[in-house]
């Protein structure tokens, strides 16, 4: 099953690597946008019998490895094959 | 005196801290490779500098699970005494040993300098006892470098910290001079100990200012104090 993982910093923790291209953005001209955040994504394949199991297991994952829950957040995605 | 040094692919600053340590002790301390999951008794266990696994993912994330963690949280578990100094204080913070976590620098830059760093007076911990003494001895000249040291947690976890002196030292000005806290840290936090003050985490390198040729000892004040309080 294919699991995309999206990763992000909580609301309140300071983003310096966002806050920098936020700047860049606004020297380009682009000046309507704001609030630049930075996240991550891991895409990967999960062998389980549902997608309810998947994302259980993709859960479990995040909280012991891929994020860090002190200061980002984690949001999952499931997409069936069939 | 026993000493393990903990040894990670990337690792870079394992050798300089095990000269350090030997020069103060006279005895060689042990490297242990990350994936031995067993680990002689020692006294003091020491997560070195450097950059593990290539700070993939995040830094120090991978090597805190790694096997040979599994006998640092049963030392840890026992009371054992923990040393992490730098990518090694980051993976404290990933491996769950020390509260908080460390975010990219407020200046986007590596940094790579001398800090004063002030030893806080109300921790308590036996690991500082012998380095914080009259108010001239309170401060430590020992130089950072990394890209990745602002420390960060909730305000109230820092509160608590505060509270519990799990402080172990803070960036410190000389007199009025800006930019002191080299990478942002909160409340300019450079150091944190856990709650029974046996497992200290810090970005300065202490290996790093050892005298002859450094440009301080103070770190060799600090590693002989650290080391007199895990043998008391």
């Amino acid at each position: 099953m294919k699991v995309t993982i999206n990763i992000s910093l909580k609301e309140g923790v300071l983003d310096p690597e966002g806050r920098a291209v936020e700047a860049s953005l606004s020297n380009l001209g682009f000046n309507e946008a704001s609030e630049v955040r930075i996240g991550r994504q891991i895409t990967l394949d999960i062998d389980a019998e549902d997608s309810a199991r998947a994302h259980h297991r993709a859960a479990r994952m995040c909280e012991s490895l891929l994020a860090n829950t002190v200061i980002e957040d984690y949001q999952i995605e499931v997409e069936d094959a069939e | 005196m026993r000493v393990s040094i903990i040894v990670f692919p990337g690792s870079n600053c394992d050798r300089d801290m095990m000269l350090a340590i030997e020069s103060i002790t006279a005895r060689r301390p042990a490297l242990i490779w990350h994936k031995e999951r067993q680990m002689d008794n020692c006294d003091l266990v020491i997560l070195p500098g450097g950059f593990s696994f290539g700070d993939y993912l995040r830094c120090g994330a991978l090597a805190a699970r790694s096997p040979a963690m599994e006998a640092v949280l049963d030392h840890a578990a026992r009371g054992g005494a923990v040393l992490g100094v730098c990518n090694g204080f980051q993976i404290l913070l990933e491996a769950g040993l020390l509260p908080g976590t460390l975010v990219k620098n407020k200046g986007l830059k590596f940094v790579c300098r001398t800090t004063r760093l002030a030893i806080q007076q109300d921790t308590h911990s036996p690991l500082l006892s012998s380095c914080s003494g009259d108010e001239t001895d309170s401060y430590l000249n020992i130089p950072v470098a990394h890209n990745e040291g602002n420390y960060f947690a909730p305000d109230d976890e820092l509160d608590a910290l505060e509270a519990n002196g799990q402080i172990a030292f803070r960036y410190q000005p000389v007199s009025d001079e800006e930019g002191y806290n080299p990478n942002g840290a909160a409340r300019d936090i450079a150091g944190v100990l856990s709650a029974n003050k046996r497992i200290l985490g810090m970005m300065p390198h202490p290996e790093r200012a050892m005298g002859n040729g450094h440009h301080s000892a103070d770190g060799k004040r600090l590693l002989s104090s650290i080391l007199e309080g895990v043998s008391a």
